[in-house]
């Protein structure tokens, strides 16, 4: 896996009239974990999109070695298509890469239309979707929302084997994440 | 990147042409003829002043037409989250764009210079008339097309965002109107000139304008 790193300086991130947090700075090098934790609407995804570079900070300074991969609550997935096909596009954008669907348990849904599939089944997408694209740094946005007790273990899972081929995972997440090792930032110690 | 612009097209087209999932072009279409036939139904069937008339019914009927889709061009990949992940890949919005102004155009341009021969028909243009409309839809459209995704850009995300696309598109349309419309008047090329040029600043600044929209409303 290529080589990567993640650091981010001093950031702060503000919503409206708001600062949500502010002095944050972290660093990740190949093959670490981060886990993000705090209560609902204090940052977390907002924090999550700085990272990705989707949405620029208030302050502080965001520097990223290496391709981003990132779920979040929308799978990005055209709800119309087939889940094969709806796979197939992001295939086609991202170039040949191992094939997980198989180890996701979505073999025998490539064929439904991603409108019909449960919450917990666009999420394994979502994780097929990034195994495919063969980003080292992986963010991680609640990905463990809607998935049942053994996709969640899975997806704990394939977050430690990446971090074992040196990708980067960083998880936002009010549950627990089971990864080691793993540090954890509590963001409400940054908060406003 | 030529690769994936190409993936990007095909599932614009796949999308947008006939019978795709955001349908642009049945509706609008359907929409378009029946501007067309309603006409004779409110001025009278009076032949000179259809003929003289009809060729500004077919310009209007396109502007509002193309107006229909407008709410599935950017909207729904903006939910879907689509644009967050092809920025996380590099792709940059402007060629988004370029691609999604192709896939719409296609969507209802060549369509609508079809439908204009079955209103030309009704409207009783001859054929003189009907070639200068169909040029003009040519130059035009195009132009038409940049600034339907510029405002869907625009209005993306907004609530009532659709109603507003539209109210957006009419004041902007205008020009390609006058030029595009007036050609028909002065039986000549300087209209359709001046309908191309417009459609040419309109297709240069759609990429930036549209793809800078984008980059805000995912902010």
């Amino acid at each position: 896996m290529q080589d990567c790193s993640i650091a981010a300086t001093d950031l702060a991130c503000r919503r409206g009239d708001r600062v949500l947090f502010h002095s944050l700075s972290l660093e990740l090098q190949a093959g670490e974990a981060l886990q993000i934790a705090g209560a609902n609407g204090i940052g977390k995804s907002s924090l999550m999109r700085i990272l990705a570079g989707l949405m620029p900070p208030y302050a502080g300074t965001v520097d990223c070695q290496g391709a981003v991969g990132l779920i979040d609550e929308r799978p990005a997935l055209d709800t119309h298509q087939p889940l094969g096909a709806a796979l197939a596009f992001w295939q086609r954008i991202d170039g040949p890469a191992e094939d997980a669907t198989a180890r996701l348990g979505l073999s025998h849904l490539l064929d439904v239309p991603v409108r019909y599939l449960s919450t917990g089944q666009k999420k394994r997408a979502a994780f097929a979707r990034l195994i495919g694209q063969g980003a080292p740094i992986w963010l991680l946005d609640e990905a463990l929302n809607g998935l049942d007790s053994d996709a969640a273990r899975l997806a704990e899972t394939l977050a430690a084997e990446h971090c074992a081929q040196g990708g980067i995972c960083i998880v936002a997440s009010h549950q627990a994440f089971a990864l080691q090792p793993m540090r954890r930032v509590e963001l409400a110690e940054f908060a406003a | 990147m030529i690769g994936r612009l190409a993936s990007l097209l095909r599932r614009d087209l796949g999308l947008l042409l006939l019978g795709g999932r955001r349908g642009g072009t049945v509706l609008p279409l359907l929409f378009f003829v029946a501007v067309a036939m309603l006409f004779p139904f409110a001025v009278g069937p009076d032949p000179v002043l259809l003929a003289r008339t009809g060729g500004g019914v077919i310009w209007v009927a396109a502007l509002l037409a193309a107006i229909l889709p407008l709410d599935r061009l950017v909207e729904p990949d903006l939910e879907l989250g689509f644009f967050d992940q092809w920025a996380l890949r590099g792709i940059a919005e402007e060629w988004i764009v370029v691609v999604r102004v192709l896939a719409h155009w296609l969507s209802f341009g060549p369509p609508l210079m079809l439908a204009s021969l079955l209103a030309a028909a009704l409207l009783g243009l001859d054929g003189q008339a009907l070639l200068t409309v169909e040029l003009g839809l040519l130059a035009g459209t195009p132009g038409l097309a940049a600034l339907g995704v510029i405002v869907a850009a625009l209005t993306a995300g907004l609530r009532g965002g659709a109603a507003l696309a539209g109210l957006l598109v009419i004041p902007l349309a205008v020009p390609l109107l006058i030029f595009g419309a007036g050609s028909l008047a002065t039986g000549g090329e300087s209209g359709l000139a001046l309908t191309g040029a417009v459609s040419l600043v309109l297709l240069a600044i759609a990429p930036f304008a549209a793809g800078a929209a984008i980059r805000a409303a995912r902010g």
